[in-house]
């Protein structure tokens, strides 16, 4: 409701003479400091709209005083990184992966970019430093190598990967024993296969899965079971399981066998990476 | 009808039968339900990124589906219904008008949003969403809100033309803004076709950038005129109410907010930086930004001198404080957002958690506690209460929250300026020195801190619900007074 302007007592200043529902406003000037700030502010934007591309009109806008452009600057910022990499890199391009690991800069080079490109790309699946993770992802930190563990090996595995789409992917698979032999058999050999890594107490059903391994294993894991890495077909007597060591899990692997599959890296990574990276793995167990 | 007749001597306060308050009621009690739902889903979802088994394996709980449902009820549930509440109690009081349009009208405008959010909220959890950030209602939900807001206007607008005061007082201002406004961003970023007419799912209008930028536009001044010039207009109400002072400054009300009004609108690209959008609009919306740390801050002042001359009463009244904290907390996420805007910081802030912790400085220490204030208010004066039943309730509901959003902003900063960091570290020979899975490993402990500071701010908001609704029974509980809490400091009493 209008009233005369009064003398606020506590602050001395005048209200405006308006009131609504008992609120007055007092009439204080704008602070000085805030007016300053904002007026400053303004300017800033003035000068940073001078400086940069900013004012639009129909058919483009102003380029700005300092010519700058996002994307030059990032074209520009790549070719710097690019450069500072570029001996190494074209030095790994010319070179073989035997050469790279004997050169003591190149292998210091590699396992840096190797070691980035796995925490990114390959940690996932076989975990930071290749340890593996339960369910069929395999150690890259051991001694054992489904497909090889030479740096010729671990490279085409890495470049074409395992059971995919690639024409030059690592292919062979175990065929289901389920539709092949019978339970008691698949029961014998699975007892069989254990005992050549540990004590089984079932002398017969061993026996009699020797046999049976005899006759449908021995093509592929060998007649040691030490495995064969051009078919991956997997060492059977270290210890070493992907898909657990229970009988029941050999059991269910020799029935039905479950089979990984790993991208062809190829496809996604440039070669001098694909390189940097077979040697780095290589180095992380008991590279052949 | 009882208002012509109270109504007739013109520098009279009407009766307070002459208001339509029933309305007002309703939206208060929404807001504390919408409020306790969203800090719920929020604490939640906050578990869920530290724990992720808590996804719970559903579609319908994963963080993707809950994440929407929390943001709407946090914005439009419970920020939507306070703004309700407090703006049509406001234009009433300040216009000395009863609401316009009616009961019925004011109940559907009650009802009628309510629908929304809940046809809103099921459409999130059973994945009928258009996948726009905070705008995620398909086609269907966005007409009837629209059908809804155009009666909020009618309603608003009708009030304040039928005011017997000469003039429309600050706080209508803003809630005008943010209502005209609103209705503006709403009807634009949603434009879209559907794909049949019976069918939930439509395509937006635009493409590409111009998509993107739409939905910036639209994301970015639902910060500046909903959560902001609309609960300006409840401070400019509440705080010179409560502590019974002249608002501090005409002059620099006016100026501050024509220039919010005229800024805000320009500063989404800051969202788009260093993205496809072109680097014209980048700079325009860094610049304005930068021009708008200022007009939010004579926001800040004109609430805060507001208390000139009455600055013992904080001592002694909770919900002053929770009013005159909010308005801090407006003034330090308005200082921080202009410095996220500028580009080289925002290399570093962009996609991380610290765009989290300045939006949940802006939402629970402006927007909640305000609202609290304002609530804690409005209560006991809407019910015929003398007082509230305690305001010892009020004291802990505001230390117990202040400690969450301290837990919770410190611990975004922490991880975000970290995960920021971890992306562009470099080694020496020019690798990236971390994987993404690795800077996740290392935000856990930052993910949990902020779930506990979640807990408590939601426990704080279950005190405040507890304490409303014993003061709507006419409980008063038996306590020490406010008043006694300095001198039994200082001295020993008894």
């Amino acid at each position: 409701m209008p009233t005369k302007p009064e003398k606020d007592h506590l602050t001395g200043q005048e209200t405006t003479g308006h009131e609504w529902d008992g609120i007055q406003e007092l009439n204080t000037p704008l602070p000085k400091w805030w007016l300053y700030v904002f007026y400053v502010c303004i300017a800033f934007s003035v000068v940073y709209m001078v400086l940069y591309p900013s004012i639009p009109w129909l058919s483009g806008h102003t380029d700005g005083l300092l010519d700058w452009d996002r994307r030059v600057e990032l074209q520009q910022d790549l070719e710097l990184a690019q450069a500072e990499q570029a001996t190494w890199v074209d030095q790994i391009a010319q070179a073989d992966l035997q050469a790279i690991a004997n050169d003591r800069e190149l292998l210091n080079f590699s396992m840096a970019g190797g070691q980035s490109a796995f925490a990114t790309n390959c940690a996932p699946c076989h975990g930071r430093g290749g340890a593996g993770l339960p369910g069929g992802y395999p150690s890259l930190a051991d001694d054992a190598w489904l497909w090889g563990g030479t740096l010729e090996q671990i490279h085409r595995t890495i470049a074409y990967g395992v059971r995919n789409e690639h024409q030059q992917s690592r292919a062979s698979m175990m065929p289901a024993y389920g539709q092949i032999l019978d339970r008691a058999q698949i029961r014998n050999v699975a007892h069989y296969v254990k005992s050549l890594s540990a004590t089984v107490d079932a002398p017969e059903w061993v026996a009699a899965g020797q046999q049976v391994y005899a006759a449908q294993c021995v093509a592929c894991h060998g007649a040691e079971a030490n495995g064969n890495p051009a078919l991956g077909a997997p060492n059977l007597s270290d210890q070493i399981w992907l898909y657990g060591g229970e009988i029941t899990d050999l059991v269910s692997q020799i029935t039905n066998p479950q089979h990984g599959n790993m991208p062809a890296w190829q496809t996604r990574l440039d070669d001098e990476t694909i390189k940097m990276l077979a040697v780095y793995v290589h180095t992380l167990g008991g590279g052949q | 009808m009882a208002q012509s007749a109270t109504a007739t001597a013109d520098n009279r306060a009407p009766a307070r039968e002459y208001y339509n308050e029933d309305v007002v009621r309703l939206f208060v009690i929404a807001t504390m339900f919408w409020g306790i739902a969203a800090f719920s889903a929020g604490v939640f979802i906050a578990f869920q990124l530290a724990y992720p088994e808590l996804n719970l394996g559903f579609a319908e709980t994963t963080f993707g589906r809950l994440r929407p449902l929390h943001t709407s009820a946090a914005i439009f549930g419970f920020g939507g219904n306070a703004l309700l509440a407090t703006s049509l109690h406001v234009v009433q009081r300040t216009c000395r008008a009863r609401l316009f349009g009616g009961e019925e009208t004011a109940l559907f405008l009650f009802l009628g949003y309510q629908a929304f959010l809940v046809m809103a909220g099921l459409g999130y959890v059973f994945g009928v969403t258009q996948s726009r950030e905070y705008a995620e209602p398909e086609w269907f939900v966005d007409l009837w809100l629209t059908l809804v807001w155009v009666v909020y206007l009618v309603v608003y607008l009708g009030t304040v033309m039928k005011r017997r005061e000469p003039h429309i007082y600050v706080a209508n201002w803003f809630f005008l803004a943010f209502i005209i406004t609103i209705a503006m961003l709403h009807i634009v970023n949603n434009l879209a076709v559907p794909v049949s007419f019976f069918g939930t799912k439509s395509y937006s209008l635009f493409s590409g950038v111009q998509d993107a930028i739409t939905q910036w536009w639209y994301g970015h001044n639902a910060v500046g005129f909903f959560l902001t010039a609309g609960f300006l207009g409840m401070m400019y109400y509440y705080i010179p109410k409560r502590a019974e002072r002249p608002v501090y400054s005409y002059r620099l009300s006016i100026i501050h907010f024509w220039a919010l009004i005229f800024l805000y609108i320009w500063a989404g690209p800051h969202h788009l930086h260093y993205t496809s959008l072109p680097d014209w609009t980048q700079t325009l919306g860094m610049v304005f930004s930068v021009m708008l740390w200022m007009p939010s801050w004579g926001g800040m002042i004109n609430g805060i001198m507001t208390l000139s001359g009455a600055w013992d009463k904080l001592r002694t009244d909770p919900v002053l404080r929770f009013l005159v904290v909010s308005v801090a907390f407006y003034g330090m996420s308005t200082f921080e957002g202009p410095v996220m805007s500028i580009k080289p910081v925002n290399a570093l802030s962009h996609y991380t958690d610290w765009t989290i912790g300045h939006v949940h400085s802006g939402a629970l220490g402006w927007v909640a506690f305000v609202s609290f204030g304002a609530m804690y208010f409005l209560v006991p004066h809407l019910w015929h209460r003398k007082q509230l039943y305690s305001m010892r309730l009020v004291s802990y509901h505001f230390w117990i929250a202040t400690l969450g959003i301290v837990l919770y902003i410190t611990a975004m900063w922490i991880s975000g300026i970290m995960q920021g960091l971890m992306w562009r570290s470099y080694d020496q020979l020019g690798f990236l020195q971390y994987s993404f899975v690795e800077t996740v490993e290392a935000m856990h402990p930052f993910y949990v801190i902020r779930a506990l500071g979640g807990v408590l701010f939601l426990v704080g908001a279950l005190i405040m619900v507890y304490n409303l609704v014993r003061t709507v029974r006419g409980d008063i509980r038996e306590e020490k007074p406010m008043v006694a809490e300095p001198a039994a400091a200082a001295a020993p009493a008894e």
